[in-house]
């Protein structure tokens, strides 16, 4: 009998690993903090929405401007681009990430200076395009030309690293649920980010977010914006696939 | 003039080692040589470097985030702290189900046991290490020491709580 359970216990488990259903960080928060991330009074990430907002629409030396394409608070953009990063680019036959194309257009369209990966000014700029595209439902793009870098971003996220030697899938898909101390295990899923962190009171980017797991398993992490992480980020944000987007979300 | 710049620079250099050595003392204890270990049957029967472990320093090194941080995931009869975690099984008892060899597998590689378990091993051999930081290049993440510590604060688990 008690074989009997375990054999359904495994082709139970083993069924629910292939039709993955992914669920949002936010069904792992108290309803409190749930209700302070809807909330865009509540919400301690609403300055970084603002401070992208003036952003997109501040004109540089060259008289260019975000808005000046996308129109007033982005109302040409098309949402569900957003929610469908990284995307794949014929020209440089590779998927770049909503900060590779923000840096595209300043420099093909607005004359100016690419940023640095993850500073100030992006995490602002993609804070308030995925704030505006709340709502969209994620389809990135994982066959045809994305395979390869699907396959490899699928690698990084079971490899293990550092001295703890541990990996992605370890917390968030063998022991999503438990309680580490007092965090709880969610799907690392990625359709809140760039999230602001209750742990550290700061608003966090995605790649950021990596290299902060990274550093707890004592591992060197990537560099924001490496081919490493942008492999990931389209890994992780496919395996959301179906989610809506809910920038800035909290988290842990 | 420049041998007096060279005599100056090696000296300073001599300082630094002088204070190196005095100052790091503690960290110098803590990089001491990895000793490989024997899994027979199961379990690594012979206490690293036949060392003989204390239990109450063993539930200090538990409970210690920067050490054994066991309670991150393990339940202990730890009343005074708050928030076990839950990711591995609660070890009350666990004096009762398992032998001293067999704990000190667990403690040193659980991969040993469970290839695919994201307990870290606490006393593998650092060689295996994957793009590790460098402040612990080389280096387990406990002491032999402080392996067998913990053994012994386990092995006075003898209680199942209800």
């Amino acid at each position: 009998m008690n074989r009997l359970f375990l054999l359904l216990f495994i082709v139970a488990n083993a069924s629910a690993e292939q039709g993955f259903m992914p669920i949002s960080g936010s069904e792992y928060l108290s309803e409190q903090v749930r209700d302070m991330q809807e909330d865009e009074f509540a919400n301690p990430a609403m300055p970084t929405v603002d401070y992208g907002r003036s952003l997109f629409h501040k004109v540089n030396d060259e008289g260019h401007r975000c808005s000046g394409c996308h129109g007033e608070n982005g109302n040409k953009l098309k949402l569900e681009r957003i929610a469908a990063y990284p995307v794949y680019d014929r020209e440089q036959e590779r998927p770049i990430t909503l900060q590779n194309q923000i840096n595209i257009c300043r420099e093909e369209r607005m004359d100016d200076f690419p940023y640095v990966y993850d500073c100030r000014e992006m995490v602002g700029l993609e804070t308030y395009m995925k704030f505006l595209a709340r709502g969209q439902i994620i389809r990135v793009q994982t066959d045809g030309p994305m395979t390869p870098f699907y396959q490899a971003g699928k690698q990084l996220y079971h490899r293990r690293f550092g001295q703890m030697e541990m990996s992605c899938a370890h917390c968030h898909d063998q022991h999503r649920g438990a309680w580490l101390r007092g965090q709880v295990l969610n799907q690392g899923q990625s359709n809140g980010f760039p999230v602001y962190r209750l742990s550290t009171s700061r608003v966090t980017s995605l790649h950021r977010r990596f290299s902060e797991c990274l550093f707890s398993f004592r591992a060197e992490p990537f560099l924001s914006g490496s081919d490493e992480y942008i492999n990931l980020e389209l890994f992780v944000n496919a395996r959301g696939n179906g989610l809506s987007i809910e920038t800035p979300a909290i988290r842990d | 003039m420049p041998n007096q710049m060279l005599l100056f620079v090696s000296c300073l250099g001599r300082i630094a080692v002088i204070m190196s050595v005095l100052l790091g003392g503690s960290s110098l204890a803590c990089a001491e040589s990895y000793i490989p270990w024997q899994v027979e049957n199961h379990a690594i029967p012979a206490a690293l470097g036949g060392l003989k472990g204390d239990p109450r320093r063993g539930r200090q090194i538990a409970i210690d985030r920067s050490k054994g941080n066991c309670l991150a995931c393990h339940h202990l009869p730890v009343p005074e702290e708050e928030f076990h975690g839950t990711v591995g099984p609660p070890l009350e008892g666990v004096g009762l189900r398992l032998s001293a060899g067999q704990i000190r597998l667990r403690i040193v590689d659980e991969k040993q046991v469970n290839p695919m378990t994201i307990m870290p091993g606490f006393y593998r051999d650092p060689r295996y290490f994957d793009r590790v930081l460098d402040d612990y290049e080389g280096k387990t993440i406990l002491t032999a020491q402080e392996v067998e510590d913990i053994v012994a604060y386990l092995l006075t688990l003898r209680e199942v709580s209800e």
